[in-house]
């Protein structure tokens, strides 16, 4: 069998059709999205009506799929790192209430903030709720680790995260593919009571997790995912976790490494293993992409022991994403770069698309805020954050997904009046809804701008949840329906759009301006799909001339 | 074989079409392969770059380390500079010579051109005029392709198919001005290196 070409999110998506998929939810977000969008276009998913779908945000994501996981099927959730944040309910007592069909919860981090706003470590969340992670080291390696952590899921029934990173993500290479496995059949708990946390059942649900740990440990030590490679020159005993193996590995001839090696890719960390190497060994070297949470362990509060190094320190910067010239650094193995980069060199940072709908609204937002003080503008997540950079350098605030309209009511309630929320219709089905309520039930003169380009347009362009109910949620939410203004942002509605946000800015209570026009990316891509089906067609129609 | 070659550009100018190709000629020779990618924010007008990693041995890291690199593959000029410290003392930068503008401190064009003519081992051409006369401007990815093509002793056959499966849902007239295109890529790289 040839294999296939997949990125790193591609082979989990496959791997996890292969063993056994039958649902898979997730809210966009680089860099998991495309583990979704694999399973969305893949013919042999279709075929067996593996069920998928963009959620309004990560918690229902983790939500659906834990029901999936109650009748027995094997489920999957993806999110990026601070979805995670978002779904930290549901996925903290979901180790509590064990999985019924093998549920995976994928995460993909972001080291070095490529495209986040922060570069936590879900490791942490993982070993807080007390759930096994796999930290795969290449795209066979995803692949392959998702029929087993399905196994494992269902054997100690337990959610199994996954853990990635952006290079893993966004990396392709060849995958071959094994035997493929039916899909479950529907089967509930055998306990119909197994996931009603009341406290009493709770407290038997808990400890039967923390008897769990154990066994989950034993695993991790025996399942020949972690490796433990021995060498001769034991002056130092390395530890590498996930993609820092590679890197590891990249400086040296034939990737052979002569110290010994502890590879990890699962966890909990399995102590026997981290003691062989500690004991062999003079001195430690941890290798982690992140947090160092293996070395903080490692070293534990008072540091008495054998040298540890890593992050903490200083032998690998604190911060931003591993690479191999940053371990060979701390190996100190010499190295060779390049010239350098000329000093004629500017940054390129990204920017509005041309067409875009956003430099409308936001042309006319300032022009309709003259006059007013600045500082008052509180945005969100999405391409309209682009604002902050120039030309427009216009807004205050990047958070968290539904921050804008909540921190627009606090500023409003500390006296600046009136204070201007940005957010996206994505982002607004995603957690802006119940901001707003809390605006609307404190009357609060906000003026908020939904910016509705009709997808989640960063991620590429994904269906947005907000499609066609904006207006309806608004009026639902309690908005008056005086106060909710539909603008079409473009240059010849300009004046009209700038009177119509003056006239909100000034009402003494909550308006939702509503500036609507298709993301011009997708306008695109629908336009070469048509061509495309066109071609396809001309095809067809000269082939049966032919023939 | 061990082929290490950074794609430069800027979001939107084509060069995942490029490694595309490449990934695509990779798996028929059963060539291992890592290719990493930029997705999300930057695509939108920002520099991007791919790591592209073909070899007959396993690969370790998906990206490609400092001073490694064989080949700079650039389809805007600016953005070849931006990874010279990755160039191997005797790689080659391959570099399409019209600048994409879309910052307003843009660098003097003639300085960066001769920046790249400094560099011991270039390549710097015309992609966009070669690419109009091969049919269409949007192929100038695939002239930069074909200046590449004499550094990876690939056989054309193999790129005449790869470039057939990733661009034939368009149609074969399109097709045919992206293979066009890298045959004229081609020759221009090969008299450069004649000279």
């Amino acid at each position: 069998m040839q294999k296939l070409l997949l990125l790193g999110d591609e082979a989990i998506a496959q791997g996890a059709i292969d063993a056994g998929l039958s649902g898979i939810y997730a809210y966009p977000g680089t860099p998991s999205t495309e583990i979704l969008e694999y399973v969305e276009r893949n013919q042999e998913a279709k075929q067996k009506g593996v069920k998928y779908q963009w959620a309004a945000n990560e918690k229902t994501a983790v939500e659906m799929a834990m029901g999936m996981s109650y009748a027995g099927k094997r489920s999957m959730a993806c999110m990026k790192h601070v979805g995670l944040n978002v779904a930290a309910d549901p996925f903290m007592n979901s180790t509590i209430t064990g999985a019924n069909g093998g549920f995976i919860v994928v995460v993909a981090d972001d080291p070095s903030m490529h495209s986040s706003q922060n570069e936590q470590d879900s490791r942490f969340y993982g070993k807080f709720a007390m759930m096994p992670i796999f930290e795969p080291s290449s795209q066979q390696e995803a692949y392959d680790l998702v029929h087993y952590a399905y196994n494992l899921s269902e054997k100690y029934s337990i959610p199994v995260m996954f853990r990635i990173t952006t290079r893993l993500a966004h990396s392709r290479a060849g995958v071959m593919r094994r035997k493929t496995k039916d899909q479950n059949e529907f089967k509930l708990p055998a306990n119909l009571r197994q996931y009603v946390l009341l406290p009493s059942f709770a407290r038997q649900r808990y400890s039967e997790l923390l008897e769990k740990q154990d066994d989950l440990e034993k695993e991790s030590v025996s399942s020949g995912v972690n490796q433990y490679h021995d060498a001769a020159d034991k002056s130092l005993g390395i530890i590498a976790c996930g993609l820092a193996y590679n890197y590891l590995l990249e400086n040296f001839e034939d990737q052979v490494v002569p110290h010994p090696v502890l590879k990890l890719s699962q966890y909990p960390v399995p102590t026997k293993l981290v003691k062989t190497l500690y004991d062999e060994c003079d001195e430690i070297l941890v290798l982690e992409d992140g947090y160092p949470l293996v070395e903080e362990l490692l070293k534990g509060l008072l540091d008495h022991g054998k040298k540890v190094k890593g992050r903490l320190d200083g032998t690998i910067p604190r911060q931003g994403e591993l690479n191999s010239n940053i371990v060979a650094q701390s190996l100190n193995i010499d190295e060779k770069f390049g010239s350098e980069i000329p000093g004629i060199m500017v940054n390129r940072p990204p920017s509005f698309c041309p067409g875009c709908s956003h430099i409308d609204s936001y042309v006319a937002l300032n022009e309709a805020l003259t006059g007013y003080s600045e500082g008052r503008i509180m945005s969100d997540i999405g391409c309209y954050t682009l604002a902050a950079l120039p030309p427009f350098q216009t807004i205050n605030s990047c958070v968290d997904m539904g921050a804008s309209i909540t921190m627009a009511k606090g500023l409003a309630d500390a006296g600046e009046v009136p204070a201007v929320a940005v957010i996206g219709d994505s982002t607004f089905t995603h957690s802006g809804i119940t901001g707003l309520l809390d605006a609307v039930n404190d009357n609060s003169p906000i003026t908020v701008l939904i910016l509705d380009n009709e997808t989640t347009g960063m991620t590429g362009g994904q269906p947005s949840a907000a499609l066609g109910k904006i207006e309806k949620i608004c009026m639902g939410v309690g908005v008056e329906e005086d106060h909710i203004r539909v603008l079409t942002p473009l240059k010849k509605y300009h004046e009209e759009n700038v009177k119509a946000i003056k006239e909100e800015l000034e009402y003494k209570g909550v308006s939702v301006i509503i500036p609507r026009r298709e993301c011009i990316q997708t306008i695109g891509s629908k336009l070469k799909a048509k061509a495309a089906q066109k071609e396809a067609e001309n095809k067809t129609s000269v082939e049966s001339h032919i023939n | 074989m061990k082929k290490d070659i950074i794609l430069a550009g800027v979001g939107g100018q084509g060069i995942l079409s490029i490694a595309t190709v490449l990934g695509y000629i990779a798996v028929k020779k059963e060539l291992n392969l890592k290719q990493s990618e930029v997705h999300g924010m930057s695509q939108r007008g920002g520099d991007v770059s791919s790591h592209l990693r073909i070899s007959d041995k396993t690969i370790a890291s998906d990206l490609i380390p400092k001073g490694k690199a064989d080949m700079i593959i650039s389809v805007e000029p600016l953005e070849s500079l931006r990874y010279l410290p990755w160039l191997s003392a005797d790689g080659w930068i391959i570099v399409n010579e019209t600048p994409f503008k879309n910052v307003p401190n843009y660098p003097d064009v003639d300085k960066i051109h001769e920046l790249i003519k400094s560099q011991p081992q270039h390549i710097l051409l015309d992609a966009e005029n070669l690419a109009k006369k091969a049919g269409t401007i949007r192929s100038a990815n695939m002239v930069i392709l074909g200046a590449s093509s004499p550094f990876l002793s690939f056989e054309d056959e193999l790129y005449e198919e790869a470039m057939n499966a990733i661009f034939g849902k368009k149609g074969e007239a399109i097709v045919q001005k992206n293979i066009k295109a890298f045959y004229s890529g081609k020759e221009i790289a090969s008299q450069s290196i004649l000279q």
